[in-house]
């Protein structure tokens, strides 16, 4: 049987030293009534070229997919070294001595994330980064007496929806919703600053989900009266290129960072991420892993701030989270490895000077952009269903529709380009136009 | 210092780190350049590239290669870490993941067979558990435990019950009460009886109109079945409080029992524990959360639907789901390689895997119980918890002996866990040790246990021979050292 490596011979030799005929005789203890006499009713016994043959799946032809999970090159080496047994195989690094090469790998991806992001420290990492979003929520709740938690409402839907999810039963908090300018697609900040004060947690996504970069050096003056705030950034790869969100003073800095070296993977595993000052570092949820130094003085790595964890504060602990998303972590130091500063900021540039390229080419068109603000690889057009629907027969998939979440953005599409895309993609649009 | 010698051993090598190996100008790698650079001038850009180290593709790939030697990993050996179920990763699940990397999940048309493969997992693990309805979205056990709470919290809300008490007994992982607090809960310690397992009678002193469930392992964390289980979901039922399961032990039961017919109205799995996909050194893992039809009405959003217009669906907003837990559809690739599991094995094939694994455990036990000492006499299923009770008396504690398992080339078990158990050792094989590997364990406790009383100094000082002597875990949480930056602020 496929993976049981237990001759029968083997059989027998285990059989005798416990003292038993049958292996059955070990289920004695559990009672009749609840024992399960059936058969399982799932499919298989299936070989591996069966399973092969099975398992077909492929993308669409063209796709200007974004809105949090974006398609990045990711370099052939990053799989060869991910899928080492070490690494993929390995447990949690409970065991410091035999898990160095984990645990140094993590210490390099908080110092690379802590750097991006501007902020004095990172952890091992998150699910995902709404449930980066939603433990930064409840990290603010944990370091300020709050009764409001702000989100822009330009923040990815998905992330707000996590965020209410895991705050349902945190009463005397009501979660607000900050709108954005028509106009511009940025935060309208006359009505930030009404929202705000030294009571409310504020969160703001850079670039926000319609792509539009925020000015956060405004939005930081005016964040400054809130009792707590953070910067969610769902596309790493504009870290390359933008400020550091960091340099604006916020508190936390939180979100998804697939675009390191994860694939698309049909929504996951994606790769949350979560970055603070160095005063909430002991506030910080999830594993953290810190330099320290072995009995003969040697440099070491181990995780640390245990105090913190389930398994030591059980229900005091300042999160759940045990399993994280640790070999997604290892890839994207990997692909940061890899890139280096000047090939960060090109793909960060590319994706930026192609998603110009496609809106010049809509322009002409007739497709303008909603949003006047400047964007960084996503952007806002309206188009009719109709035409959606014939550029799907053509296998073009041009965007995410947005009026399920926002029923005043009519027909709104948002789309994305990035290194992935050519401009043989954008002429395949255009022509079906 | 061991004999018999090491099989596996890791080099000891000191790997510099990123920031030490930079230097300007190294980085050559060629990134995909598809459109003319130079038009954005309306993004408010950086002056300076991010601050990030320079090293070639070689050495970057040299450093990962050094570092993963640093590692253990179970294709090395047996990894018998308690409750974790260390088991086999069949590579063939990494093959066929591999397979959705370049989908979109906003990638409608290509997303449809990869649905219809998510809505038989479903199907399987709901068959497997006895449960009727499940969400796949949770994206590690404590994330499902969470969301199961979640869940019963919303059951009891639209009741109009404010009950706040959840009952976990004292054997319980540690995120069941962290998980219990986010969900708004207090938790409340119930001690097991005296053979490991939770009596009823017991439970029922501690039953009252504000206990909203009780969360139990089953097996539990010393690896007994918990014979009362549907007693004490009668009486659980009786008061109106929901029965919870956490599933981490589920490699014990597949096919054999099922939670569904204990009386089980939520529980969540551990696709990376039961259902062999790797554990990448901390994720990513699953925790699909299952339940009975009471309770389907709260899963999370967003639901499968085969019916949906253009073929199978997801409907974003249920009326009475929790909502989202996830921005996606959770970590899609490990459900698609725990599908080829079940696949692989078929119905069988997980049946015999559990007994297998049952089987494992017990032989260790029988062989280790000689010399170590098993506070709990009861039957065990899956794994088994020692003590350090006798090796003690020598000056040899837990934490000795662990670390001297990794000079025989063994990842060590679980340790301090659970707390019941003073100085626990918690062993857990799994079906995929061959009975060679079995053995060579079993005497290299023994052979630890004989030096506890002939050199216990030379268990204090393991262990050697690793890349790093013991850690001082101590001064990392007095120094905290998180970044390079702490370092050498300069760079």
């Amino acid at each position: 049987m496929a993976f049981l490596p237990t001759s029968p011979d083997d059989l027998h030799e285990l059989l005798s030293t416990v003292g038993i005929r049958d292996a059955e005789e070990l289920f004695a203890r559990i009672p009749e009534h609840v024992r399960f006499r059936g058969r399982l009713r799932v499919d298989g016994p299936m070989d591996e070229l069966a399973l092969r043959r099975m398992f077909r799946a492929g993308a669409s032809a063209v796709v200007f997919l974004g809105g949090g999970v974006y398609r990045h090159y990711i370099p052939a080496a990053l799989d060869a070294l991910s899928s080492r047994q070490e690494f993929l195989t390995a447990y949690t690094p409970y065991q410091p001595e035999i898990s160095q090469g984990t645990l140094q790998a993590i210490f390099e991806f908080q110092s690379m994330m802590a750097r991006l992001t501007g902020m004095d420290a990172a952890n091992a990492s998150m699910y995902d980064g709404a449930t980066a979003l939603a433990e930064a929520a409840l990290m603010a709740l944990r370091a300020k007496p709050l009764r409001r938690i702000v989100v822009t409402r330009s923040t990815t839907p998905s992330y707000r929806a996590v965020l209410r999810t895991y705050l349902r039963n945190t009463p005397g908090v009501e979660i607000v919703e900050a709108p954005f300018d028509p106009a511009t697609g940025r935060t309208d900040l006359d009505a930030l600053e009404r929202l705000l004060d030294s009571e409310a947690a504020f969160f703001i996504q850079q670039p926000n989900y319609f792509g539009v970069v925020e000015d956060l050096p405004a939005v930081s003056a005016i964040a400054a009266g809130s009792g707590f705030w953070g910067v969610v950034v769902t596309e790493a790869v504009s870290l390359g290129l933008l400020e550091p969100p960091g340099s604006s003073g916020c508190d936390v800095v939180a979100g998804e960072a697939q675009s390191f070296g994860n694939p698309a993977s049909a929504g996951g595993a994606l790769l949350g991420f979560f970055c603070v000052k160095k005063e909430h570092v002991r506030r910080m949820p999830g594993r953290i892993v810190g330099l320290t130094r072995d009995h003969a003085g040697a440099r070491a790595f181990c995780l640390t701030l245990s105090t913190r964890e389930q398994h030591i504060r059980r229900d005091k602990a300042t999160s759940n989270i045990c399993t994280n998303q640790g070999l997604c972590a290892l890839r994207a130091a990997m692909y940061l490895s890899c890139l280096g500063p000047g090939g960060l900021r090109e793909v960060a540039l590319q994706c930026a000077c192609g998603a110009r390229a496609l809106m010049q080419a809509l322009q002409g068109k007739g497709l303008r952009p909603v949003f006047s603000g400047a964007v960084f690889h996503e952007f806002v057009v309206r188009m009719d269903p109709g035409t959606r629907a014939r550029l799907a027969e053509a296998g073009i998939v041009a965007g995410i529709p947005l009026d399920p979440h926002y029923p005043e953005l009519e027909n709104a599409l948002l789309m994305n380009v990035t290194e992935m895309n050519t401009h043989e993609d954008i002429l395949c649009l255009t022509r079906h136009l | 210092m061991p004999d018999p010698t090491p099989v596996t051993s890791c080099p000891m090598v000191r790997e510099p780190l990123l920031s030490e190996l930079s230097g300007p100008g190294r980085n050559g790698l060629t990134v995909p350049r598809p459109f003319a650079a130079g038009r954005c001038a309306d993004i408010p850009a950086a002056l300076n590239p991010p601050a990030l180290p320079e090293i070639s593709e070689v050495e970057t790939v040299r450093h990962y290669t050094r570092l993963s030697r640093l590692n253990t990993g179970i294709d090395q050996g047996m990894y018998p870490l308690g409750s974790c179920t260390m088991k086999y990763n069949p590579r063939i699940g990494e093959e066929i993941a591999s397979r959705i990397a370049d989908i979109h999940p906003a990638d409608e048309a290509a997303l449809q067979p990869v649905l219809a493969w998510l809505l038989d997992l479903k199907a399987t693990l709901e068959d497997l558990c006895g449960m009727d309805d499940s969400c796949l979205w949770p994206a590690a056990g404590a994330h499902g435990e969470l969301t199961g709470m979640l869940v019963i919290r919303e059951a009891l809300r639209r009741r109009g019950d404010d009950r706040h008490k959840v009952l976990i007994p004292d054997t319980a992982h540690g995120t069941n009460s962290a998980s219990c607090t986010i969900a708004g809960f207090t938790s409340v310690n119930v001690p097991s009886g005296p053979d490991g397992f939770l009596k009823a009678a017991d439970l029922e002193r501690h039953l009252d109109g504000d206990v909203a469930a009780l969360m139990i392992t089953n097996p539990n964390t010393l690896g007994i079945f918990e014979q009362e289980i549907d007693r004490i979901a009668s009486l659980l039922h009786a008061n109106g409080s929901f029965l919870y399961m956490d599933g981490a032990n589920m490699n014990a039961i597949m096919g054999i029992a099922r939670p569904g017919d204990m009386g089980v109205d939520c529980m969540h799995l551990n696709l990376h524990k039961t259902f062999g996909t790797p554990h990448g050194g901390g994720g990513p893992g699953s925790g699909p959360v299952l339940v009975k039809r009471g309770l389907a009405p709260y899963l999370p959003d967003p639901r499968i639907v085969r019916n949906a217009p253009g073929g199978i669906g997801l409907v974003a907003r249920s009326p009475e789901s929790i909502g989202m837990v996830h921005s996606c559809l959770g970590n899609v690739a490990v459900l698609l390689k725990a599908f080829v599991y079940c696949l692989s094995l078929g119905p069988d094939g997980l049946r015999e895997a559990s007994i297998r694994a049952c089987l494992n455990a017990n032989y260790l036990k029988e062989r280790l119980k000689k010399v170590f000492d098993l506070p709990y006499p009861t039957p065990t299923l899956h794994e088994f918890v020692l003590s350090d009770r006798v090796q003690k008396v020598a000056g040899v504690t837990t934490v000795d002996m662990a670390k001297a398992l990794m000079e025989y080339g063994f990842h060590p078990p679980t340790v301090y866990f659970p707390l019941v158990v003073p100085g626990a050792i918690m062993i857990e094989p799994t079906e995929s040790e061959p009975v060679g590997e079995l053995a060579r364990f079993a005497d290299a406790m023994g052979d630890i246990a004989s030096r506890a009383e002939t050199s216990p100094d030379l268990l204090h000082a393991a262990p050697r021979g690793t890349p790093v002597e013991r850690i001082d875990e101590v001064w990392a949480a007095r120094n905290l050292v998180l970044t390079w930056n702490d370092l050498n602020p300069s760079r």
